[in-house]
């Protein structure tokens, strides 16, 4: 397929996943402000921020956390590039540059998310409708998901939005995972305190893990198990095992269509056979926040190896 | 031909019946509920926004895109009137092929003095890089669209030819999709000819022009300058609808003699190129050296018989105004009959007695640049002000040579859906050509387009007219 195409398919499926990533975070932000005050829950907010990666963008417009401020910033600020809106935007601009590389039914999803969006966007979001708004976003996935599941012949193309989408999530969970670790406990003294078992909760559900965990896991909320439910679990679709096994299955499917072994598939391989020797005893006793700057570098080079591998830029 | 009678109505005769064409129609439309139909038509712009079928404009926000306006009253031709019209229209077509290979190649038709020399030698459309060049299978016009309108029961004229890429077909193809899912059982009550296999036909037809290098099935690619060009919409379309690529500039280069594009597995040659680029864009070796539009080099394996692209570049040269208004001549020339579809009156104000007549008639003429097109530089005279006369009749003193009028013709009208029923409105008609070395197909229906403001004349989508489904019916 055209080089131009594939990496269309691609990025339109990462920024769909950064965009419904966003909206869980966001909505995890505000169950953790609901538990305290919703307007001086400074700290929570900002891990908000920083998770979504926007800490610069956002310190340079604002002095404060507030939750108003923190969701219009991420979800509609025009001076946010990496705001929801944005991201929708890219994820509209690329399904139109790849309209003939995607079925009717799923480009028509997404134009539709993105016109209710925009219109919904185009006003301040206030109290009452950011859950709505978050509602919206998640929805936006998951009917793009389904369209596409649904309806995409099971060529190339196919194979490069499914790489796009677990390449994303992969990067996005790992995030939201070192964010808890390095930036939410005041100190060291506070793990294991009632303040930390409830972030790790939060953590739990800005990936919408929570009830799956709890049913796997009959209610202990314990670090550890956490930590292994969202790394090494491959069942649970958002964990960096299946995103790492998913993603492997589309870049060895691109081989074979190719005809080529290829240093992305060498690449992706070799992560997922660490992941599956990977214990859990091991990651605490290297640290996790080392464990998932190495990950992070890993997919990234994963990334940018499918750029090379499929001439995505010329 | 000046307006002063009533325009020619398509549904009804002057006594206010019905015409054959639309009884089945009329039959239908009278049994259903009014309300049910304002529900269905609101529902129409609703799909078409949904289904993002807009066009881009631009100079506003980059290129917001809009809607054509959608009238689900269909414009229906019988299949007598429609048999009239494709003869004419192949005649047409043959003879601007014709026309285009001459003026490249021995230019007979100049010798023989039927037209004079300046046609091309002042085009802006004629590509010297195209003399003594024949493309693929010799055809220029792979894609033509004839601008039609009627002005009586027997009365159709040509208003324009568009030769090098004539745009609007996704809408004959989407208006029809859109009647056919509102309303579905009307299409069992009255039997019409399907336009669906437009893009096989178009895919199959491309196929047949294949260039000398090709080897096993051709591939057919389709460019578009990109996401942000007017008709972008229609590209990726066509290319979906025909199973093509859909290529731009940057995906193109020159790989040992051939064209090819870069896929995932490496680069993979074109044999057909439908492009919809402006020539002067098409290779900035050639051309425009600024343009990332084309592909550098794309004229030199053209020549060498490694491409085909389609329309062929310079096949602009047939469709200025000022050969217009030869048309009549250049069809006699090349096929020795009369022109079966006349041309509108057309007064070359380069003629000195033309020009004198024109600016003395100037509120009752319509007046267009040569080389203009989509309803831009041109003069409605009957509906301008008076400064804007003053300022044509400047222009038309300073470049007469610039400009072309004729009269305001009194277009026919097809009845629109509005608030209060129905409402007369003038309509022109594109019909669609494809040409292939052995053949001229021409798809049963086409682009109605109509003028959607009470008595409006102009029916083009960039001056805010709609469209509407055309009908051609079975015998």
């Amino acid at each position: 397929m055209l080089a131009r195409t594939a990496n269309g398919l691609f990025w339109m499926f990462r920024y769909l996943e950064r965009a419904e990533n966003t909206a869980r975070l966001l909505d995890a932000g505000m169950r953790m402000a609901l538990t305290r005050d919703l307007v001086t829950a400074e700290e929570e907010w900002r891990s908000v921020i920083h998770a979504a990666g926007q800490g610069a963008a956002y310190r340079a417009k604002h002095g404060t956390y507030t939750g108003i401020q923190v969701w219009n910033h991420i979800l509609r600020d025009r001076d946010n590039p990496g705001s929801v809106l944005a991201m929708m935007r890219q994820v509209r601009t690329n399904a139109r540059g790849v309209r003939n590389a995607i079925s009717g039914e799923l480009w028509a999803v997404v134009n539709e998310s993105w016109m209710a969006l925009d219109d919904k966007l185009s006003r301040p979001i206030g109290q009452g409708s950011v859950g709505e708004v978050v509602g919206m976003i998640r929805r936006a996935g998951t009917l793009a998901h389904g369209a596409m599941v649904n309806s995409m012949l099971r060529d190339a193309g196919y194979n490069f939005a499914r790489a796009g989408t677990f390449v994303e999530r992969a990067d996005n969970t790992a995030r939201i995972l070192d964010m808890k670790y390095y930036l939410l406990l005041p100190s060291l003294s506070y793990v294991g305190s009632s303040l930390d078992s409830g972030q790790w909760d939060q953590v739990l559900r800005s990936v919408a893990g929570d009830r799956a965990y709890r049913w796997l896991n009959a209610g202990q909320t314990d670090p550890r198990g956490i930590v292994e439910f969202l790394v090494m679990d491959q069942r649970f679709p958002r964990s960096l095992s299946h995103s790492h096994h998913q993603l492997g299955a589309n870049l060895a499917a691109l081989e074979r269509i190719h005809d080529a072994e290829l240093p992305s598939g060498a690449l992706i391989r070799a992560s997922c056979d660490s992941l599956v020797d990977l214990s859990i005893e091991k990651v605490f006793e290297d640290g996790l926040h080392q464990y998932i700057q190495g990950f992070l570098g890993r997919n990234q080079a994963i990334a940018n190896a499918i750029v090379q591998d499929y001439r995505f830029m010329g | 031909m000046n307006g002063a009678t009533d325009p020619f109505d398509e549904m009804r005769d002057p006594a206010g019946a019905v015409r054959p064409a639309y009884a089945g129609y009329s039959t239908w439309y009278d049994e259903q509920d009014p309300n049910w139909l304002r529900r269905k038509n609101a529902e129409a712009e609703g799909v078409f926004r949904r289904t993002g079928i807009t066009f881009n404009v631009y100079g506003e926000d980059a290129a917001e895109e809009r809607l054509i306006p959608f009238d689900m009253i269909p414009r229906i031709v019988s299949a007598a009137e429609w048999r009239r019209l494709s003869k004419g229209i192949e005649q047409r077509v043959r003879a601007l092929n014709a026309f285009i290979h001459d003026l490249y190649h021995r230019q007979e038709i100049i010798r023989s003095g039927r037209v004079p020399e300046r046609l091309f030698r002042d085009n802006a459309a004629w590509l010297p890089d195209m003399v003594g060049f024949t493309p693929p299978g010799g055809v220029y016009t792979h894609v033509v669209g004839i601008d039609l309108v009627r002005t009586g029961p027997n009365d159709f004229f040509v208003l324009e030819d568009n030769a090098r890429t004539p745009s609007g077909v996704s809408y004959m193809l989407e208006n029809r999709e859109t009647m056919m899912a509102m309303f579905p059982e009307l299409f069992t009550r009255v039997q019409v000819e399907a336009v669906s296999d437009y893009p096989m036909r178009l895919a199959r037809s491309l196929a047949a022009c294949a260039p000398a290098m090709t080897s096993g099935k051709p591939v057919v690619a389709v460019l578009t300058p990109g996401i942000y060009n007017s008709a972008y919409y229609e590209h990726a379309f066509l290319a979906d609808q025909m199973g093509a690529e859909l290529v731009e500039g940057i995906d193109l280069r020159l790989v040992d003699g051939r064209i090819a594009m870069r896929t995932t597995g490496g680069y993979q040659p074109i044999d057909v190129l439908y492009r919809r680029v402006d020539d002067e864009y098409l290779d900035p070796l050639t051309f425009n050296p600024e343009s990332v539009l084309g592909v550098p080099g794309i004229m030199d394996v053209y020549r060498a018989g490694g491409i085909t692209i389609a329309n062929a570049p310079g096949t602009g040269i047939a469709d200025d105004k000022a050969v217009y208004s030869f048309m009549p001549e250049i069809v006699e020339f090349y096929t020795g009959e009369k022109p079966l579809l006349p041309n509108v009156e057309t007064f070359r104000c380069v003629d000195p007695d033309s020009l004198k007549y024109v600016l003395d008639n100037l509120a009752e003429l319509v007046v267009k640049e040569v080389h203009g097109s989509g309803g831009y530089g041109m003069l409605v005279g009957p509906a301008a002000s008076r400064r804007e006369l003053a300022e044509f009749r400047r222009k038309l003193a300073a470049r007469p040579e610039n400009y072309i009028a004729q009269p305001t013709l009194a277009l026919s009208t097809c009845p629109v859906f509005a608030r209060k029923g129905l409402a007369p409105r003038h309509v022109d008609l594109r019909p669609y050509v494809l040409v292939s070395p052995d053949r001229i197909d021409i798809t049963p229906g086409g682009l109605t387009r109509v003028a959607l403001k009470k008595g409006s004349l102009v029916v083009n989508s960039s001056q805010g007219g709609g469209t509407k489904d055309t009908w051609v019916l079975k015998d």
